[in-house]
């Protein structure tokens, strides 16, 4: 079966949408989710996990398990201790940082409900999840520590080794002092903003299969994990089995969001296991365990205070953050928050800026990595802040923001948080989404209602958000104490019929990279779009690579592999000139032809050349038979996509329910590759924006258990609970090779304040200045009786 | 059992679930799991024409019922190779980005065409309520039924232009 396919035949390069190579596969089921294979003789794990937030772990009886049918094996943490004993964390953001082992099965302690105490391996799934149940683990119960101020209390450790909750104190003041700008002002506010925790929730759980060959120690492991390459490396870090013996593959992969960007300790678990009893291993998660184990984002609280001159000058910044680790550092957990703190300034000048981070230890999920990692926060509150300053001054929250944004002029722009943006129209983009979306109209609209006592009071939300992709420069990593850097690989390698592999160390997982990097291809070499083929995700056909997070599979996998089609280019044009008896500088390359100037019957496609290559019968001298380039690519800087959303939201202020009723998306990525892919990605960021703010929260109750445990206490939304959005973009080029700033983050980014300072503008008029997220209509409710009784803030 | 139009007979556990039998015995592996309380909408099939999450089924119940699958769905249609006109659309509207909600996705809106030939998106959107998209924010899955539905009414695969 085929996939009908009427494109036009010119649709393929740069700037043009064809439609997905992808998709024949995933539309027709003929899928290689992780959870589709399964090898003969293949063995089932179930974990036996936590089922209270902090305890000591006593004894473990596991013999009704062991002798239970099917059952090949159980352990316990001690079993891996001295194999695995810490599962990795690769981000130390300051020297002392506290960082305690994280053993991939609890030993000695459980530190949040859901931590795995033991494994049982079976014949098939369901008799290890029936003998797992048999495990009976005796526990000495101690106190919870879910609330991160009272965490720092340190009245109950975690870590009793480490003596304190406190990962870690990160500080970062930058320009002017920070104590005299603030004592200057004419006017500061100050506000606490509460960052609930999310569950990242891509519909495809977690899933590892691992296969020992145990003649020769090799080790082949498929996960639906976004990093086969980070995890290749992590895992011959923390076993201290060879990295030449492990290879990874990431096959079709249901979604990540930053959640599969993790080194799992079922992924060691699995890997140890199978190496210990020479016969595939396999686990596959419960959606009840990929909400209470896979990890967690945000869980922020927010303290930020802006100071301001009495016409809305902005003078200074002080960002003060407690930052939920959860139980454990995972593999970039402490990073996150600190991604953060080069936001907070946004695209607003100022002078004076103060980042402090307090990391804190919970008896809870760790987090780690969620769609915008630390930038989604910091939009939040400094969108959100920016809306309550311009309420102080009684200015347009618009006018306040136009008065303090870096103008187009002004670019490249140093930021007081020390980064370069490189490019930017504020002004374009947010002319555009203003037009759109009638801000003129809505804000007549909602005088009239506001007038009239109306029920349904309409709010008006703005975000002119900007972000850093493209992860990452590696020096600014290394600045930054990271433990990797942030280049890409990209190989591509003419096949001797003309047809081109593209090989990326960038690994996708539903963003499309196989239509959006042949697209470049397409256009680099001249080369059909279809006579091309893009390999990824395995260790073995892509050697090198750093995996696809912090929207950087184009900005910087997408310019490495312009780079290694540029040599292919270079390599083919020598070719063409000995071929064609011309000089190198006399021979023009268009449309995937090399023809000599002047002469232009005296031509060879690069198609032609790749088969007198692969033939070697004639070629130049100083030449090796082969058109392959590879090349590697580390940015020098980040990207910045920036845009403006406006969101109106209607909020029934007799049930509380908010309802959506315009959603105004004008983002500037640079220059586009394939638009109906980046749409997609707005689209999917903006519902997930719209989530963090409406429907979704992590709960635990006071004994640190899961209250949101699946999905009928986690409300993801649906269809209905979502509106239509209308995007558009603006064009402001990057100052990179392609022109491109990346689109994965930025709807997650830009959305969350737009609703919530729409559904705070709603209610001022109520005395209202803050609802907490997500905006029930039961927060919003009591906002409203809390505010006209004078109370809210 | 009849699935995708293949006669199966197996002895099957009375816990097993209609999924992991397609999935485990039969090798069914385009129907896929997201969750444990039935909330994803990713196992969805047909079950006589009836559109039903796989994992809230057991495979006895399905004992001399007709399964259809997403991988057999395209040889209803024209029995030419073509793809289903939903099959269709959802890759020319971008419905799809990871795809792993897709075959559920897909099942689900067969149901609701059948139901009602020319959905509203709004009708769309309801009629999908039980099937959870992480990736897109169901913008182009609306976009994808709503042309997949003037393509059927025509009954015919050609391309066609997405209504505004
Ligand atoms: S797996 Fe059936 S509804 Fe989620
Ligand atoms: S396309 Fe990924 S969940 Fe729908």
């Amino acid at each position: 079966m085929t996939v009908i396919d009427d494109r036009p035949a010119d649709v393929g390069g740069v700037g043009t949408a064809p439609w997905r190579k992808e998709d024949a596969h995933l539309v027709t089921g003929q899928t290689t989710w992780t959870d589709n294979l399964a090898p003969v003789g293949t063995l089932h794990m179930a974990f036996v996990r936590a089922t209270m937030a902090h305890a000591r772990i006593g004894s473990i009886d596991t013999s009704e398990a062991a002798g239970m049918p099917n059952v090949v094996g159980v352990f316990t943490g001690a079993d891996f201790a001295e194999e695995c004993p810490t599962l990795p964390c690769a981000w130390p953001v300051t020297p002392d940082m506290v960082h305690p082992a994280h053993p991939p099965i609890a030993v000695g302690k459980v530190r949040f409900a859901g931590d795995p105490v033991a494994v049982v391996v079976a014949r098939d799934r369901a008799s290890a999840v029936d003998a797992a149940e048999t495990v009976l683990v005796d526990y000495e119960p101690l106190p919870a520590v879910v609330d991160m101020e009272q965490s720092l209390t340190d009245e109950v450790v975690l870590h009793e080794d480490e003596g304190t909750n406190k990962a870690f104190f990160f500080s970062m003041p930058t320009g002017a002092d920070i104590d005299e700008t603030f004592a200057g002002a004419d006017v500061v506010v100050k506000r606490r903003f509460i960052q609930q925790r999310l569950l990242p929730t891509p519909i495809e759980p977690r899933a590892v299969l691992c296969i020992p060959q145990a003649a020769s120690g090799d080790f082949t492991i498929y996960s639906a994990t976004q990093i086969p390459h980070i995890l290749r490396t992590m895992l011959a870090v923390v076993t201290g089995m060879p990295e030449h013996k492990i290879r990874v593959i990431a096959p079709d992969v249901g979604g990540g969001f930053g959640a599969k960007l993790q080194v799992t300790g079922e992924e060691v678990i699995a890997l140890l296991v199978a190496k210990r009893l020479g016969r595939p291993v396999k686990w596959t998660e419960t959606r009840s365990e990929t909400n209470l184990t896979m990890h967690h984002g945000r869980g922020q609280i927010q303290d930020i205070e802006i100071a301001a001159t009495k016409d809305g000058k902005l003078l200074g910044l002080k960002v003060d953050l407690l930052a939920d680790m959860g139980a454990y550092l995972m593999l970039v957990t402490p990073g996150v928050p600190i991604l953060g703190a080069f936001m907070y300034p946004a695209i607003y000048k100022m002078d004076a800026y103060r980042f402090n981070c307090t990391g804190v230890f919970t008896t809870k999920t760790p987090t780690d990595a969620y769609r915008g990692a630390g930038r989604p926060e910091a939009t939040f509150a400094i969108e959100r802040i920016m809306d309550e300053l311009a309420d102080e001054l009684d200015m347009d929250p618009m006018e306040l923001r136009k008065l303090n944004w870096i103008t187009h002029e002004e670019f490249p722009y140093e930021m007081v948080a020390g980064l370069t943006y490189d490019s930017g129209n504020y002004e374009a983009a947010t002319a555009r989404a203003m037009e759109l979306f009638d801000y003129e109209g809505l804000r007549a609209e909602q005088a009239q209602r506001r007038a009239d006592g109306d029920r349904i009071q309409l709010g008006i939300g703005i975000s002119t958000f900007t972000e850093m992709c493209g992860l990452a420069p590696s020096r600014v990593l290394g600045q930054l104490d990271y433990g990797a850097g942030g280049w890409e690989a990209a190989t591509v390698r003419m096949l001797p019929s003309g047809k081109v592999q593209v090989v990326t160390g960038s690994s996708p997982h539903g963003q499309g990279h196989e239509t959006t990097l042949s697209q470049i291809t397409s256009s680099a070499l001249g080369v059909p779009f279809d006579d091309i083929e893009v390999l990824h995700g395995d260790t073995q056909v892509s050697p090198m690579g750093l995996d696809t997070y912090g929207s950087r599979s184009l900005v910087v996998g997408g310019i490495a592999l312009q780079k290694a089609a540029g040599k292919v280019v270079d390599k083919a044009r020598k070719l063409a000139a000995h071929l064609l008896e011309a000089s190198e500088d006399d021979i023009e390359f268009a449309d995937g032809t090399f023809s000599v100037k002047g002469s232009p019957d005296a031509s060879k496609s690069i198609q032609e050349l790749a088969l007198a290559i692969f033939a070697a019968h004639d070629y130049p001298e100083d030449m090796e038979p082969d058109l392959t380039g590879h090349a590697i690519f580390d940015p020098e800087n980040f990207s910045y996509p920036h845009g403006t959303h406006l969101c109106a939201v209607e909020i029934d202020t007799e049930t509380g329910h908010t309802s959506i009723r315009t959603y105004v998306a004008v983002d500037d990525v640079g220059k586009v590759i394939n638009p109906q892919i980046v749409e997609g990605q707005v689209h999917g960021g903006i519902a997930q924006g719209i989530a963090q703010a409406l429907y979704e929260g992590v709960v635990y109750d006071d004994d640190g258990n899961l209250v949101t445990g699946t999905l009928v206490d986690y409300l993801v939304p649906a269809a209905p609970d979502l509106p239509s959005f209308t995007t558009d973009r603006t064009e402001t080029p990057a100052a990179n090779e392609l022109g491109v700033k990346g689109v994965g983050e930025a709807g997650t980014i830009a959305s969350t304040p737009a609703v919530v300072n729409a559904v705070v503008d709603a209610l001022r008029p109520y005395g209202v200045h803050d609802v907490e997220m997500p905006c029930t209509p039961e927060r919003v409710w009591r906002a409203i009786q809390s505010g006209q009784k004078g109370g809210a803030q | 059992m009849t699935v995708d139009g293949t006669d199966y007979t197996d002895d099957v556990e009375p816990r097993t679930l209609l999924v992991h039998h397609l999935r485990e015995a039969l090798g069914l592996t385009g129907t896929n799991v997201g969750c444990d309380t039935s909330n994803c909408g990713a196992c969805t099939v047909h079950v006589d024409g009836q559109s039903v999450k796989s994992c809230t089924m057991l495979a006895i119940q399905a004992d001399g019922r007709e399964v259809l699958t997403i991988q057999g769905l395209a040889d209803t249609w024209d029995g030419e190779g073509s793809l289903h006109p939903l099959q269709q659309a959802f890759h020319e509207a971008h419905a799809l980005q990871c795809g792993y909600c897709t075959p559920g996705m897909i099942m689900a809106s067969l149901d609701l065409l059948a139901e009602n030939p020319d959905p509203s998106d709004d009708e769309v959107r309801h009629g999908l309520e039980g099937n959870l998209c992480r990736c897109t924010g169901y913008q182009n899955i609306v976009k994808a039924v709503r042309a997949a539905a003037v393509q059927i009414r025509q009954g015919s695969t050609k391309s066609q232009e997405v209504p505004a």
